[in-house]
């Protein structure tokens, strides 16, 4: 036996090792495929060998391979048996194979758990350390499962050094098993006070984490980070506490009036940079969150721009970097503090790094102003010719347009200057935007009418040099900007200086190699243009221009795309029809009659209108019209429409239709309009604001007079306006001197600047309100975050085990909710009876759950809703939820249900008599004492909105009046019947509770001495069992500690106006003694209990 | 979060990958030429940050290196992390290899990745930020190679002595590839 460990020792020394294996692939650098092929197979032989040793050896050389990018997996098992060596050194080569190769998914993970615990649990530290070490990598939830208990262990381990790992191991079982936070999360917080100092960094970094995602649950951590941060000395630490402060106060303001003095001293004290750059960052984060209830920040904020004006100036790069990354945060909220450092960031605009010039980039947006923006977009319109890389050039162009668009165009005093900004860029070869500037193009067309002669003009020199942007450079997708072009010269071919000339250069020149949308619009386009000529009346000219047109047109017949093929085909029909009635001498017919068929102007469609159109009952869009078929030309055909629809949607304009439906359609939609208005015009509750912004839009717009002459011969150079805005002023400066006044030129110039721009968010779909993206931003189900926002402040709630007969009833009880609210939906003729019914057999199953506590549990949540008023057609409820960032606001939920027999309700509006006591508040936190809900609520369905409310005094009852108005029309009778609804919402001093635990315990509470106010009642003729029932369902106190027939329960407010209730069970009554910290809320409390226990 | 470790020549030969999140092993390959091409095309008189490259995550995640004579040692983190703490963190990562290897150089992290593996497990652990203190990491390596050592016993010697006459073909010269700028930057450090 010991020979032939000898003998197997001996031949070892002669395989190959690491180092062989790394310096033969050097020596191989033709052949290394081949090498390493070969060295696979050995290793292949090593690992079928018995020695463990060898083993080892060979495992680690695949680690090695793994990392030249090769398939390990294969391995799994070996490496688990390397692993499972109760040598260090044979377990550590393992345990690194695994951590490099391994990953959550890995089928072999399930036979490693005991080895894994037994290494966990071995009298070696770095056994363990190993293995936490690798599990940290591949940990799998079954793996957190099993190891959260060992893993918890280790937390209270002798061994600072297995302490620390441990402390982070907790986090990634969180994340795979996060029913483990809430056990294990006091120790974790006793960890924040470890003696170690490895330990409690690495406890704060797990917390900040956990924080970072769900930062409410950890507020009430705030002090402990607070004494932490005053505390310690370790930077590290300090960084990390700070940066999660930066997250924590957003939800606290309270919090952040209390870090400024700490950070600034920090700021002013500390020699490292890095901790000095998360405090300034802190600093703003906490500004930016209490800007408005704060009057003297002024001096914080220039304390930070200051010192980051010491950043931005430093040689270090990485500091000027930061620097300005800090700066745009501040731009956000205190533009003024920052436009003081504009030369500064001017400056950083010439930097060498192209990083320091991006952010460079993003502080101009908000440096801007009327005076200065040419000048601005003028230096970057320079760096753009000197760029070399496209990817910097893309992005001054981005840039470029963003600084100008921003505020729909507010800054832009010369639309003509813009228009030549946006030509001169199209110009600029190689880039990638070209739909943007395409889209910018149409969008000013569209938006600033004053400006249509003018781009007409340089767009139709733009088709003219057309060939500018045929050239097949690699990525360039400038070409788009013809799309613009042409749709801009159809559209607005009344102000074509030449019609004619714009039409055959759209006809000439290589349009087939133009992409198949933009020959789309370009055939569009066309008929507009010819339909313009037509109407000019010289039969002649216009039976020559057809012929031409004709004659060319046949081109885009033949062309590729499917789409140009169709448009052309039909147009070449149109025009021999028009071209036969010319001739025949029926001029004026046809003339009109083209020009009917693109009547009409477009306008801007908001970009959500598409999302907002409601659908239409009974229609699917899931559902599948026709069975697709199973064919290969079927996925060319889509590639190529993809490709077209993508353009359009970014253009957000609607191709029109090339037939004379569009006009019917047209008519179709402007009856429906009228008919509408006729409708709201009647209602005598219908409050008619839209119409006065209507008529704003339809202000007949004077044309103007431009100073510049159209007759250019070539492009416009936007370095024009800026000369001319010069000799403006100078002018202006002189004519000032001279105190002349020449009337005329002044109303020029003035006309020339205040150009009325279309700022409108566009047409919506009737009914949809523009709402913020609420539903673009939906929460990542995949972010194993949302399974960790546990609040763990709230003790969990220890239901019973559940009975299996309660369990069944509770499911019926779903099951026959969802069968009503599916057969409210599905039919609207329910039978009456049939509706009574289930309402008879709900009422009966709540009735008894009442005395099982499972049950309460269930219907607190089913009964949140109370009933505010109600008619014969519908029924309005409330909820009211207190908000916890805001000491005197709650959210107020309303639901509205269509009770009626077979009606429409529509038209509803909410009317309030405000207060300051107590008022509704919109956005902007303006009083808001009328609401318009924009949808209808079919028979037997609900609707559910919620409105911002704000109680002056939250330890007083206050009432709130309003009336409900709306139309509810009839299916059978086609009547429609109108009706308001008066209601009075009654704040209660609970409805303004938190349902919060406390913070401190009750007993610490009570002692402390802040809850002075004794207030107590005592109630006959009721249980124990229902008074706690009641106080905790209907009056938002939370249930503290009940002992026998002994409870405490404790309640709070935002405005952290805190409450203790003890109650006792007597021989025949209950009584009731509170204990708080302010004398009113106490009292008011007292009367609400006992007012609403006489009902 | 720390979402990977890379650290790659000046012609983009991966010399160390420690990936925190998940990718098979041609992901891994695709990430590292990324990476390469990100970070070689820039200056060294340029700041030390980029955001990250597509395949790695985009602009949610920074890319922080630093470049020492023919290596780049690169970090991909999150928001969470401070840039220029984590710029301090390579810079403890390197100098620890200094001590260990005494005057580490780029072949020192050819012949030994699983040792620079094992240093860097004390600093970093899945991701997260485990110790940043230089003389608990070294204190820590040693213990554990002293561990090796007492394994590796009698029963060792014959291979290391093989192993010795091995390494004796490897040229001298290549040992004075130094990273020059690494006592300067010490005292630089500004922890």
């Amino acid at each position: 036996m010991a020979l032939k460990k000898v003998r197997g020792n001996i031949e070892r020394m002669f395989d190959k090792n690491l180092t062989d294996l790394v310096r033969g692939i050097r020596n191989s650098k033709e052949n290394e495929a081949k090498y390493i092929a070969q060295c696979m197979e050995e290793i292949k032989q090593e690992l079928r060998q018995e020695n463990i040793a060898v083993k080892a050896t060979a495992v680690a050389k695949l680690t090695y391979l793994q990392m030249l990018g090769y398939d390990i997996s294969w391995a799994g098992f070996n490496i688990i048996e390397v692993m499972s060596s109760s040598k260090f050194t044979y377990k550590r080569i393992g345990y690194l194979a695994s951590s490099q190769s391994f990953h959550t998914d890995t089928d072999l993970l399930m036979l490693t758990t005991n080895m894994i615990r037994k290494d966990l649990n071995s009298q070696n530290q770095y056994d363990a350390g190993v293995a936490l070490s690798a599990l940290a990598c591949f940990i799998s939830p079954d793996l957190a499962r099993d190891l959260a208990n060992d893993i918890m262990t280790l937390l209270s381990s002798t061994k600072p050094y297995l302490r620390k790992k441990a402390v982070l191991m907790m986090y990634k079982v969180f994340l795979r098993f996060p029913e483990a936070l809430r056990p294990a999360f006091p120790r974790l917080k006793d960890k924040l006070e470890d003696m170690d100092c490895g330990v409690q960094s690495a406890a704060v970094n797990v917390v900040c984490e956990l924080a970072r995602k769900n930062p409410k649950n950890y507020l009430s951590l705030a002090p402990v980070f607070f004494k932490l941060m005053t505390s310690s000395t370790n930077n590290w630490m300090l960084i990390k506490i700070i940066k999660l402060f930066g997250a924590l106060t957003p939800l606290e303001p309270r919090l952040g009036k209390k870090l400024i003095e700490p950070l600034t001293n920090l700021i002013h004290s500390t020699s490292a940079m890095s901790l000095l750059y998360e405090c300034i960052n802190t600093v703003i984060a906490v500004l930016i969150s209490i800007s408005s209830g704060m009057p003297n920040h002024s001096a914080s904020i220039q304390l930070c721009v200051q010192k980051l004006r010491i950043l931005i100036e430093d040689s270090d790069q990485n500091l000027k970097y930061l620097g300005l990354l800090a700066m745009s945060k501040i731009l956000k909220t205190h533009p003024k503090s920052v436009q003081a450092h504009k030369d500064l960031i001017m400056i950083c605009l010439d930097d060498k790094d192209e990083s320091i010039r991006l952010r460079a980039l993003d502080l101009l947006y908000g440096m801007v102003s009327k005076k200065n923006l040419m000048e601005i977009v003028k230096k970057l319109m320079v760096h753009m010719d000197k760029a070399e890389g496209t990817v910097y050039r893309d992005e001054l162009l981005v840039k470029i347009i963003d600084i100008c668009s921003q505020d729909n165009y507010h800054f832009i005093t010369s639309f003509e200057w813009y228009v030549s900004v946006l030509v001169e860029l199209a110009r600029v070869e190689g880039m990638k935007h070209g739909p943007l500037l395409a889209h910018q193009m149409l969008d000013v067309a569209v938006r600033v009418k004053a400006i249509r002669p003018f781009a007409v003009g340089q767009m139709s020199l733009l088709l003219s040099n057309a060939h500018m942007f045929m050239q097949p450079s690699g990525g360039s997708n400038m070409a788009n900007v013809l799309y613009a072009a042409a749709w801009i010269c159809g559209e607005y071919a009344n102000e074509l200086e030449k019609p004619e000339e714009t039409l055959f250069s759209m006809l000439t020149g290589k349009v087939h190699s133009l992409p198949g949308h933009i020959q789309a619009a370009y055939v569009q386009n066309i008929m507009k243009v010819l339909s313009v000529i037509l109407s000019k009346g010289d039969i002649q000219q216009s039976i020559k221009v057809c012929k031409r047109v004709s004659d060319k047109l046949a081109q885009y017949v033949s062309s590729g795309d499917l789409e140009v093929q169709e448009r052309a085909s039909a147009a070449l029909q149109l025009i021999s029809y028009i071209h036969k009635e010319l001739e025949n001498g029926d001029t004026n017919d046809i003339c009109t009659q083209v020009a009917y068929l693109f009547n009409g102007e477009l306008n801007p469609v908001a970009p959500k209108a598409q999302r907002k159109v409601q659908v239409p009952e009974g229609l699917d869009l899931d559902e599948w019209i026709n069975e697709p078929l199973h064919s290969s030309s079927e996925s060319d055909d889509d590639n190529q429409s993809d490709d077209n629809s993508n353009f359009f949607n970014l253009g957000g304009f609607d191709k029109k239709d090339e037939e004379e439906n569009i006009a019917n359609t047209v008519d179709h939609v402007e009856k429906n309009r009228k008919a509408r208005l006729q409708e709201q015009e009647n209602n005598p509750n219908y409050l008619k604001l839209n119409s006065s912004n209507d008529q704003t839009c339809d202000i007949p717009i004077t044309s103007i007079d431009l100073p510049t002459s159209l007759n250019v011969s070539g492009f416009i150079s936007s370095d024009k306006y800026i000369k001319a805005k010069k000799e403006k002023k100078d002018k202006k400066k002189s004519r000032k001197k001279k105190k002349e006044f020449n009337h005329f030129e002044e109303e020029d110039e003035e006309l020339a600047i205040e150009m009325i721009v279309n700022r409108d968010i566009g047409e919506m779909p009737d009914g949809a309100e523009d709402s913020d993206g609420a539903i673009d931003v939906q929460k990542d189900i995949n972010d194993p975050h949302t399974a960790l926002d546990i609040d763990l402040d709230v003790p969990e709630i220890q239901r019973p085990p559940p009975v299996e007969e309660k369990k069944h009833k509770k499911k019926k009880k779903e099951k026959e909710k969802k069968k009503k609210s599916e057969k409210s939906k599905k039919s609207k003729k329910l039978d009456k009876s049939d509706q009574q019914l289930i309402e008879i057999k709900q009422g009966y199953e709540e009735a008894l759950g009442i005395c099982t506590p499972s049950k309460e549990i269930v219907q607190a949540e089913d009964l949140s809703f109370s009933k505010l008023a109600m008619d014969k057609y519908i029924l309005l409820e409330y909820k009211i939820d207190p908000k916890n960032e805001l000491s005197n606001s709650a959210t107020v939920f309303f639901r509205l249900t269509n009770v009626g027999n077979n009606c429409l309700i529509k038209n509803i509006e909410i009317d309030v008599t405000n207060s300051t006591a107590i008022q509704f508040l919109d956005e902007k936190n303006e009083p808001l004492s009328w609401y318009k809900l924009n949808n209808s609520i079919q028979c037997g369905s609900l609707t559910e909105f919620d409105l911002s409310l704000q109680v002056e005094n939250i330890a007083i009852p206050n009432t709130l009046r309003g009336t409900l108005t709306y139309m509810a029309q009839m299916f059978q009778e086609d009547n429609i019947h109108q009706d308001k609804l008066d209601w009075r919402l009654a704040v209660a001093v609970s409805d303004m509770f938190l349902k919060a635990a406390p913070s401190v315990p009750l007993v610490e509470l009570l002692c402390n001495g802040q809850l002075v106010f004794k207030s107590s009642v005592i109630l006959s003729g009721t249980n124990f069992n229902q008074v706690i029932n009641w106080f905790s369902t209907k009056l938002h106190l939370v249930l503290v500690e009940r002992v026998g027939e002994t409870a405490s329960l404790y309640g709070s407010t935002a405005s952290s106006e805190q409450l203790c209730l003890l109650v006792k069970s007597n021989l025949n009554n209950v009584s009731v003694e509170a204990k708080c910290t302010s004398q009113t809320l106490v009292d008011n409390l007292m009367n609400e209990i006992k007012s609403t226990y006489n009902l | 979060m720390i979402k990977a470790i890379l650290v790659f020549n000046n012609y983009g030969k991966p010399r160390l990958s420690k990936f925190y999140q998940y990718f098979n092993e041609d992901m891994q390959q695709q990430i590292i030429k990324e990476t390469f091409q990100l970070v070689s095309k820039r200056d060294d008189n340029v700041c030390n940050f980029l955001e990250g490259g597509s395949l790695i995550g985009g602009s949610d995640y920074k890319l922080i290196y630093r470049h020492y004579a023919t290596l780049y040692f690169v970090f991909c983190v999150d928001s969470s992390e401070s840039e220029l703490g984590i710029l301090d963190l390579i810079q403890v990562f390197v100098e620890t290899l200094d001590k260990c290897f005494e005057n580490v150089c780029e072949l020192d992290l050819i012949f030994h990745v699983d040792k620079i593996h094992y240093i860097l497990n004390e600093l970093v652990m899945g991701g997260m930020v485990l110790e940043t203190n230089m003389t608990e990491i070294l204190s820590r390596i040693e213990e554990q190679n002293k561990l090796e050592k007492q394994e590796a016993g009698l029963a060792g010697a014959p291979s290391r002595a093989v192993s010795a006459m091995k390494n004796m073909n490897i040229p001298q010269q290549l040992k004075d590839m130094k990273l020059p700028d690494l006592p300067q930057a010490i005292k630089e450090l500004k922890f």
